[in-house]
Formats: C-alpha cells, structure tokens, sequence
C-alpha cells in the first residue's frame, strides 16, 4: 500500500513533513556543531575531526548520502505540490487577501528556493571550498589518524570576514528560519499528530524553532564580523603546522576545480600572513 | 449608498469572461448582499439585459448555495455565507470586487455560478454509513459519548458551500473531506467502514484536481460553520492508519 | 369526481399492518426492470430514492439545486419528533397521534396520521444507524427536548441544525446508492411537467438548468417530493427556489390539489425592513419565554421604545390571554401581532412589527443569564438587523413558514392520477390544519423511508415494466408544451422583472390571504390576481436566451405558476366558511375572538381539480370522519 500512499496528496505532505522535520534536525544538529566555535578552534576543530573519523570515514559519506536523498525528496516533492498546486487553480482572483496566513507560511516555495541556492553556495564555499578566491584559511591541520585535516575554525572566522557574504548568510538564516517557522508548526498537522487541545501549543514550534535557527547561525557570521577569531592563525599557532605542500595544493585545486565549483584559479594557497 | 460593483461575468465554462462594471444608487444598510443583487438584476431585466447568476437559495446560512468571493474574500467581509452579509459592512463609493469561487475542480458555470459537484463525486465516493433502510438496530442500543457526539456534530455542521476550497491559496479541499470523514470517524455506527472510507474519499478528493493542504487555515478562517482545521489533522492521521495498517494483521 | 382514499379496514393500530399483508411485491430480480422518477430530494424524495434504490428499482433524481444535499428540508431547526418514550413521560404512539390530531385543529385523515406515529420511531433508529449526530446526554443516550403542542419531550434533535443533518443522512444513502449506479441523479434539472400515458403518470419533462435543454424522461411511476409553495406569499421563511411547479403542473395534468389554504404563518420572524426584502428569517419561538411583546398605545407612535414610558404600553397578550400571555399558541400571537399593527400601532421603519422586549428579563435575571439562553439568536438577530436586542428590543413579525396543503393523496400516498406519488409537504396528509413544531422532518422520512417504498412496490407489482415511452406521442405533445410556454414567456420583452410581479402578488396574497381572511378580501384578491396575471404575460421581461444558464427564465416560469396557483388558493379559503388551524376567516370566530371550526359543514378536505384556463377549479370533497378522537374546542385563555 505504501507506493499507492505516496502518490496519494495526503502521503506526499506526510512525505514532506517527515523530510521536513528530518532536515530540521540536520539543521539543529548542525547548528549545534556551529556554535562550538564560540568555545574555541579546538573544540570546533575536533568536532570536526570527529566527524571524519566516524566509523573510519564512512559515517560522513553515509550520512551525505542519506540528507542528499532526504534533500532531494524534499525537493522534488515541492516542485510535484507545487506544480499541482498552480493546477488546481488556474485563473486566479483578481484581488487576493489573506486572513490568517503569515508571509511565511504562503511564500514557502520562494523560501525553499532561496535555501536550495543557499545550500548550493554553502557547499562550495565551505564544504568544498570553491568560492573563496582567497582562500588563504584552507590550512590543514594535522590529525590524529590523518595527516591534515581543514582548520574549519580558520576557515569559518575568516570566511567570514568578507561582509558581503556574512549578509548574504544572515539573509540566508532569515529565510531559513521563516521557511522552518511554517514548516516546523505544520508537521503536527500534516503528520497527523495534533490534537485540538495541543494546537495552540504545537503552533509555537514554528516559531522557536525559528529563532534558534536564526539567532543561532547569524551569531556566528555577526560574532566573527565582530571580532571572533581575529587572532586565530597567528605564527605561534601556524608555526606548529607543516605549510602545505605544493603538490598538495595543487590536488586540492584541481579536485575543486573538477567538481564543478566553477572558482576561479588563483594563484595558488598562500600562507595566511600576521 | 451607492456602489461601484465590479462583477464577473462569464457566459459558459468554455467563454473566457471578464469584469463587467456596474455602478449601483439607492443601496440601503439594512440590504442583504444578495438583495443588492437582485435590485441590480431588476435593474438588468427592465432594460432586457442577461441577468448576473448566481446561486442562492435559503438565504439563511444552512443550504451552502451561496458561493461569491467579495473583495477577495470568500464569502465576504463578515464570518457567515454570503446570504448573511450585509451592506451595511460597506462604504459608500466603495468599489466592490465580485467574483466566482476559482478551483479548477469548480468549473465556472455562468457568471458567478460554479460547479460543485465534486463535493458530490467525493461523498458519493464513500461519506455514507453502508445501512439499508429496515435493518437499523434501536437507537439507543450503542451509547454514543456526548463527547464524540459532540464533535461529529461539529464536523457534520459543514454546508458544503466550498468556500474552503475558495479561500485555500491552492483551492485545497482538505477542510471539507476532513469534516466529513471526521464526522462519520467519530461515530461508532462509521467505523466499520471508517478504513475504506477514508481512503476512497482521498483518491477521489485526489482525482477530482484540487490541491494540496499547505496548513495556512485559510478555510477555517472563512469557513461560514466555523469547522477547525483540527479536522484535518483528524484526516490525516486516519489515513496513515488506514493507508499503512489496513486490516488487523 | 370520485375520491377514494384507500384507508385500510380495522382498528386504527392495526391498519398499516393489514395494508401492508395486502399489498403485493416485486420478484427481486424483476426489481430493476422498474423504474421510478424522483422529484426533490429533500428528506422525502432523498430517502424515498435511497430507499427504492436498496430495493433495487431504477431511480432517477431530479432537483433545480446543484446538488441533492441543498433541498430546504436543511432549514429546519427545532427537531424531530417520535413516540420513543425515552424520558419515561408518558408518551406513546397513542399520544403522538392525539397531539398531531388536534394540533391539526381536526382536519387530518386519522389513519395517516396514525401511520406517521407509528413509523416515527422506526424513524430515529434509521436516523441513528446512519450516523446522524444527534444530541446525547453525558450516559451516551440519545437527549430529548419538547416542544410546541406538546406536553411530552419527544423531540430528537440536532443543535438547531436538525433537519440539515437527517437530510444528510438521506442525502448520504443516496449517494451510497448513486455510487452503486442504482440511482441516477439529476441535479440543476427543473421539472417542467408531468407526461401521462393512458392517464397514468409514465415520466416527466425536465429543463437542464445548465444548458437549457428540455428532456424526456420516462419511467414506471413518478414520486414528486417537491415541498411547499410558501414563495407564493413572495416573502417566507422558504428558500428563493421552493416553488408550486412541479405539484401545480401534475394539478393541470388532472392530480387533485387538497386544502391549498391550509398555510402556516411563524410568528416569530424578523420583519420586513424594506421593498427589496427577499427573505424573512424565522427566530426560535422560545424567545417568547423570556420576551415580552409590546407596541406602543397610541397610534404612529415613532419614539424609540426605551423611551415610551410603562403606561404607555399594550402588552396586548398578556392583557387578551392572561393566562397563557406571551406564550399564546403560533397562530393567536401571530394574529394578534396582524391586528395590533392594522390598528397602526406596529413598530419599525414600515411599522410592520412588534417589540419582543427583554429589558424585564435583563433586569431580573441579568444579561449574562439572557445570553447563555438566547445567545445565539441574539447575534443571528444583530448580525441581521445591526441592532442590539440586549439594548433596544427585537422587532418581530409573523411570516409564512410551512404549508399543510398539497397535492391530495390516499393512504398510500398516491395521488388520483396513478401511478403518480406525492409525498413531504408537498402532499396534503397528515398534519390537518395546522402543522406541530417538529413534524414535518417526521412526515417527509415516514413517506420516503418507510411508506412509499411499500406502497410504490404494490403499485408497480400490478403492471409490467413499461420500457422507456419518450417516444410517444403523449411525451411529444406535452415536450412542445414546455418549449411552448417557455418560448412565449421569453416574447413577452416587457419592462418589468419578474421580481417584481412576484413581490406584488405576495402582497395581495399575504394581504388577503395571510393570517386573518375574510369573504370581502378573498372575493377581492380573486379579482385582482387575474388582473396581475394579465399584466405579467403583457409586461415581464425575461432576459437572456433559452440556451444556457437563465435564471429570469427559471423565476419567470415558476412566477407563472404561483400566479395561477394563487388564485385555487384563495378559492379554498374562501370555500371554506370556518376558521380552523391556520385559516382563520374573521367571519367565524368566537366572541373572545377565537377560531370558531364547523365540524357539521366542514369536516372534510377540499380536493380542488383542475378545470381549465380562466375556470374556476371545481371541489371535490372528501369527508373526514373522525371515528377515534373526538373534536374540541381549544381555549388559552
């Protein structure tokens, strides 16, 4: 019955919600990763590290894997709803007015859409590090069980710094938020779970949910804009990490580059300076 | 009062129409909306022009006939059917937008009349209780909780006027399926059937082309019988029920 | 002509048992070689398809509303009654018979009304089976109130919602049954007339409301269940579409109309506030409880009412009915309320009304009481009327709310075209002269559930399947009829609407033939409807094509109607030299002013038939011979 489910309006918004709340506790879990930034580059960096290490390596891939098909369920559900959404009324009213509906709730396709470009660009900028011209911050540090791994506290704090992108984060964050505030507060509908006496209640999901997706990830982008980590990757500290090899660089670069990432060649990594 | 009325008008569902523009004097407070139609179509008749259609019938809130959209609104500016509102809600000089109740599955038929009869097809799909007359057991011999009761009623108010489907920005039919799934699932003479039934009513809610619920509670906000989308969670829920576990093992 | 009403011998208990042992039935498999046309599928014609249906004959449906689910029986507020005897009143089969009988002033055949008491009960189970929701109390049990006429809480009921939900209930079994392709249904179709082959009903014409074809269709019997002409006085408590047509076309094909001056007037209404009123919208009489009804002593007196001091006050029923005072039965307060502005001391912008007062009540009880009693229809009340009945009184007046007479019909609901069934309000039967509150949802599903179905099996087990007849001559002749008619209505290209003929006939009706009639005002009216009649065959205007959706087109036709069927109407009234129930002739009534009944004259139903264009309708009468309850007076004083 499950395949007759899914083609059914009902199971694809369940499909959605359930995708939805999945993504959202990426977010959250994500989030809460983010923010050991705040206790150091050592705490960040070794969450990080943790995270490669996992299950010897294979724990981020699965895990990849899984939120890309979760993501792209997400998605492609949303164009399907979408497109019979639009269906379902073809000519429109001539004046339109909402009663109860907040922005939110009625501009989730515009939302979603600017998360998925979001989502793209973070990619590049941070997982595979294709955007930042610079990129002077991809210092490798070196692992316990590795050689080198990516001074993601480096690469935060100074990826950062350029204002442009921290507004474009925040803006970001904002959409996020307001995309998870509708989200969030429909899954105890959609999944069928409220309860006329819990309404009011689950209502406010949304909304919480929201602000600490926003407040939490603008503070990193608006701490760093701040000050945060300014003093991160001073000599002393760089003094304990081999420089990277050339040859080294050059892989990574040329892995960027095949990936599709579109960045531009630079001249090679340069050492951070003082 | 006088009125700029801006109304619909459209000759068959395959015409394409358009707004006709209709300046209206002598509008008096105490007018229900529909009277101050049917002194414009008086108005139409004397000068042997096609009156305005629309659908109307007890004119008190209770057969669901009325189906315009007022300013945008379903229904218009106050809570209740369109039968139920008066002018007394409007300015002078105000220009007044009129238009049909626009889902596709609520073809125009003329002007601002529509067809329902989806509603229908979705009721006719499984929104009855499979007992034949002669067979019924003595009424009170299955206690009902005043609760449960309660709460079917509740549900079963719907008018079917279709103003969920108006007001829902993808003119979903949620609200209407879920209140009349949700009165028959609360009842025990519906449960035996309650599986079936839900399942059947969605494919046909399905097939007949409205759209999806979006959880913004446009419907409950215009519904006239003031049906809580609490009905929809109902729905689905039962659905899931009835889609993952149909039978008992 | 002869009337035979086909009541079964023996003691009136056990009548429906014999008629039923003597009626003859159909082979199942023969069932669906039949056919059956339904009109109206409000509680009776819903529930009379369905239940022909499980049976397994073919039905088709037809109503001028988009969909079964709207028909007016949707309205209906107050209940349902049945002799359950679930609060151990004291109530019985017996004592719903008697109650219903005397409700209807004596005017009712006995065997019928007993009939409708009996299956009363069958009828909530039915209902409950269906899962009609009705009121329970905390225990799970199914809750019972009372009601007018009535000293016993047999009314099953809804929130005030009752007749929407048992019509949900039909209208739910129908679909069952639509589902099931036994039943085909018709909507946005308005019957046009009736098709008679060799003097028996075999099908019916019907306009496509949507793209205004006219349709044959053909069938084994027809059952019209097309409700009441209310519409006729213009301004009711009925929807816009309630209409005479379909009764009043079978009247011209040769069906008896029965006591057409039987109407019922609902004294607690909102009143009239202007030309353009469509509507009159019923409030719950129970507001008499607490209200108290005034106007003002002097006459045109426009004071607003809180400022009219105590002793310049009438609490006219209180002083004419002490006893009983505010609560006077419907049809008294609503005379009363008719003689109060005649003497021009009504109230409001056209002084049409009366004040329902509940300062006194405030004061004693407190608002917050008033509001958990009446809050509901306090706001329905604002919401209409913009007006603060906490502040200022309601403004009340009767309106036109149920109509006792319709096509004549024998026991078992035929009428004296065979093969052709008339059942709801639009037959005559069994509420007599006056109709009880919570009746009328009883009627309609007594003949569509348990009646009919019975009774149109007997009558279907004496012939053969006729096969689809559209072709004769007969549906030719009376299909060139409609197209006819419909064509010249369309020609006439005057300046007028129809609305406006309507509304004029209403008043003339409601003027002569409302609440209180005389032999000077009937004789009058009778002048006068042909007058207008003329004038709306000289002067309508009936824009738009016959092709499509043309709704002066719809009104037009049915418009047409009333103004022929206003005038049988008033005929009866005038006819009947008594007053009894609702039809209250000023000539005949008691010295305290009170609805005098001559049982020695009058016992009987009228049976109008059809005589032709411009003729008057001749009289039949069947006589009512009351052989189990014996008249009496009613007093309230």
């Amino acid at each position: 019955m499950v395949p007759s489910f899914l083609k059914s309006s009902l199971g694809r918004k369940y499909a959605m919600g359930f995708t939805g709340l999945l993504l959202v506790g990426f977010v959250l879990g994500h989030l809460a990763g983010n923010l050991l930034i705040f206790q150091g580059p050592e705490a960040l960096n070794g969450y990080a590290e943790f995270l490669e290490e996992a299950g010897h390596g294979m724990a981020v891939w699965i895990a990849r894997t899984g939120l890309l098909a979760i993501f792209v369920s997400h998605l492609v559900l949303a164009f399907q709803l979408r497109r019979e959404n639009n269906r379902a009324r073809q000519v429109g009213y001539d004046q339109e007015s909402a009663l109860v509906s907040n922005w939110a709730s009625r501009h989730m396709f515009l939302t979603g859409l600017v998360i998925l470009v979001f989502v793209i660009y973070h990619i590049c900028h941070f997982t595979l590090g294709v955007t930042d011209t610079s990129a002077e911050w991809r210092v490798r540090l070196e692992g316990k069980n590795r050689p080198h791994y990516v001074d993601v506290y480096a690469m935060v704090t100074k990826g950062f710094q350029d204002p442009r992108v921290s507004l474009f984060y925040c803006f970001c964050q904002i959409l996020l938020g307001l995309h998870i505030w509708h989200g969030a507060s429909s899954w105890f509908q959609s999944l069928g779970i409220n309860r006329s006496a819990w309404r009011r209640s689950t209502s406010w999901v949304g909304p919480i949910l929201a602000l600490v997706v926003i407040v939490g990830n603008c503070a990193i982008p608006i701490s760093v804009m701040g000050g945060l980590g300014m003093s991160h990757g001073a000599p002393s500290h760089l003094g304990q990490i081999p420089a990277l090899t050339l040859k080294e660089s050059e892989k990574q670069r040329d892995l960027k580059n095949s990936m599709g990432g579109g960045a531009e060649k630079t001249g090679g990594f340069s050492i951070p300076k003082e | 009062m006088k009125l700029n009325l801006k109304i619909w008008r459209q000759k068959s569902t395959t015409d394409k129409g358009h707004f006709e523009q209709h300046p209206i004097d002598g509008v008096i407070p105490e007018m229900s909306f529909l009277e101050m139609l049917d002194v414009l179509n008086d108005t139409l008749s004397a000068a042997g022009k096609e009156n305005i259609a629309f659908d109307h019938d007890c004119r008190e809130g209770i057969c669901g006939s009325c189906s315009m959209v007022i300013n945008g609104v379903a229904h218009g500016p106050t809570r209740g059917t369109t039968c139920q509102t008066y002018m007394r809600n409007f300015r002078d000089g105000q220009t007044i937008v009129i238009e049909p109740f626009r889902a596709t599955a609520f073809p125009v038929l003329c002007d601002l009349v529509v067809d329902r009869s989806a509603f229908d097809r979705i009721q006719q799909a499984g929104g009855f209780v499979s007992v034949n007359v002669g067979g019924a057991p003595e009424g009170n011999s299955v206690p009902i909780s005043k609760v449960n009761a309660d709460l079917a009623m509740d549900a079963a108010q719907c008018i079917g006027c279709g103003a969920c489907v108006a007001a829902c920005k993808n003119a979903s039919a949620m609200l209407f399926v879920a209140a009349k799934v949700g009165h028959l699932r609360l009842l025990p003479q519906g449960e035996p059937e309650a599986k079936d039934r839900v399942k059947k009513m969605v494919a046909q809610m399905d097939s007949e082309g409205f759209g999806n619920c979006t959880n913004q509670y446009e419907c409950e906000a215009v519904c006239p019988k003031e049906i809580r989308a609490d009905f929809i969670s109902l729905l689905n829920r039962e659905y899931l029920g009835a889609s993952v576990f149909p039978r008992p093992m | 002509m002869k009337l035979n009403a086909r009541v079964p011998d023996g003691p009136l208990a056990e009548k429906w048992d014999n008629c039923k042992m003597g009626m003859k039935l159909v082979n199942p498999a023969n069932k669906r070689k039949y056919h059956v046309i339904v009109v109206g599928t409000g509680l009776a014609g819903g529930a009379c398809a369905a239940s022909l249906a499980e049976l397994g004959y073919q039905v088709s449906t037809f109503c001028f509303q988009d969909s079964p689910r709207r028909a007016h029986s949707i309205a209906a507020q107050g209940g349902i009654n049945a002799a359950k005897n679930y609060p151990n009143d004291g109530d019985s089969v017996e004592r719903l018979f008697l109650d219903t009988i005397k409700g209807g002033d004596y005017r009712a055949r006995e065997s019928n009304v007993y009939r409708l008491a009996q299956t009363s009960v069958n009828i909530i189970d039915q209902c409950v089976a269906q899962g009609v929701p009705f009121a329970r109390e905390y225990g799970g049990q199914l809750d019972n109130r009372s009601f007018g006429g009535a000293q016993v809480s047999r009314t099953f009921y809804c929130r005030g919602q009752t007749g929407q939900q048992l019509l949900l209930g039909a209208y739910a079994s129908l679909n069952r049954q639509i589902e099931k392709g036994r039943v085909k249904s018709h909507t946005r179709h308005e019957m046009m007339d009736l098709v008679l082959v060799d003097g028996k009903a075999k099908g019916i014409i019907v306009r496509d409301m949507v793209t205004g074809q006219i349709e044959r269709h053909a069938a084994d019997a027809v059952v019209l269940a097309s409700g009441g002409y209310g519409p006729v006085f213009y301004l009711s408590t009925n929807a816009m579409g309630c209409n005479v047509s379909a009764t009043y076309r079978a009247f011209k094909r040769g069906a008896m109309f029965a006591n057409p001056c039987y109407t019922q007037i609902h004294p607690t209404c909102i009143p009239v506030t202007g030309d353009f009123q469509s509507k009159l919208t019923l409030m719950s009489e129970s507001l008499r409880n607490d209200g108290r009804i005034w106007v003002p002593k002097k006459q045109g007196d426009t004071r607003a009412p809180g400022t009219i001091p105590e002793s310049e006050r009438d609490y006219y029923l209180e002083r004419k009915y002490p006893s009983y005072g505010n609560l006077a039965p419907r049809d008294i307060a609503s005379r009363a309320a008719k003689e109060a502005c005649d003497a021009g001391r009504g109230v409001g912008q056209f002084g049409r009304g009366v004040n329902l007062d509940f300062a006194d009540a405030i004061n004693r009880l407190g608002a917050k009481t008033i509001a958990e009693r009446y809050g509901n229809l306090f706001d329905m009340y604002s919401h209409i009327t913009g007006e603060n009945p906490y502040q200022a009184p309601m403004r009340i007046y009767p309106a036109v709310h149920y109509v006792m007479g319709g096509l004549w019909v024998d026991y078992r609901l035929m009428s004296n075209i065979p093969g052709l069934f008339v059942l709801g309000e639009a037959n005559f039967s069994d509420h007599g002269a006056n109709r009880l509150g919570a009746s009328a949802l009883m009627q309609g599903l007594a003949d569509g559930y348990f009646i009919a179905p019975y009774t149109i099996t007997d009558y279907l087990a004496g012939m053969k399947p006729s096969g689809d007849t559209t072709q004769t001559k007969e549906f030719a002749q009376t299909e060139s009829e409609v197209g006819q008619r419909l064509s010249k209505l369309q020609n006439v290209k005057g300046k007028h609407s129809c609305q406006e003929f309507h509304r004029e006939l209403g008043k003339l009706v409601w003027e002569y033939c409302g609440m209180a009639r005389t032999k000077a005002g009937l004789t009058k009216v009778l002048g006068l409807i042909p007058e207008l009649r003329n004038r709306f065959w000289k002067e309508v205007s009936v824009p738009g094509s016959g092709q499509g959706i043309n709704q002066a087109l719809e009104n037009a036709n049915r418009v047409a109607d009333f103004l022929e069927f206003a005038e049988v109407m008033c005929t009866d009234a005038l006819t009947r030299e008594e007053s009894c129930g609702a039809h209250f002739r000023e000539e005949y009534q008691t010295e305290e002013g009170e609805a005098q009944r001559n049982d020695e004259d009058f016992s009987f139903v009228s049976a109008w038939e059809y005589a032709g264009e411009g003729t008057a309708p001749l009289l039949t009468k069947e006589p009512l011979q009351p052989e189990f309850v014996k008249p009496s007076v009613r007093s309230y004083k």
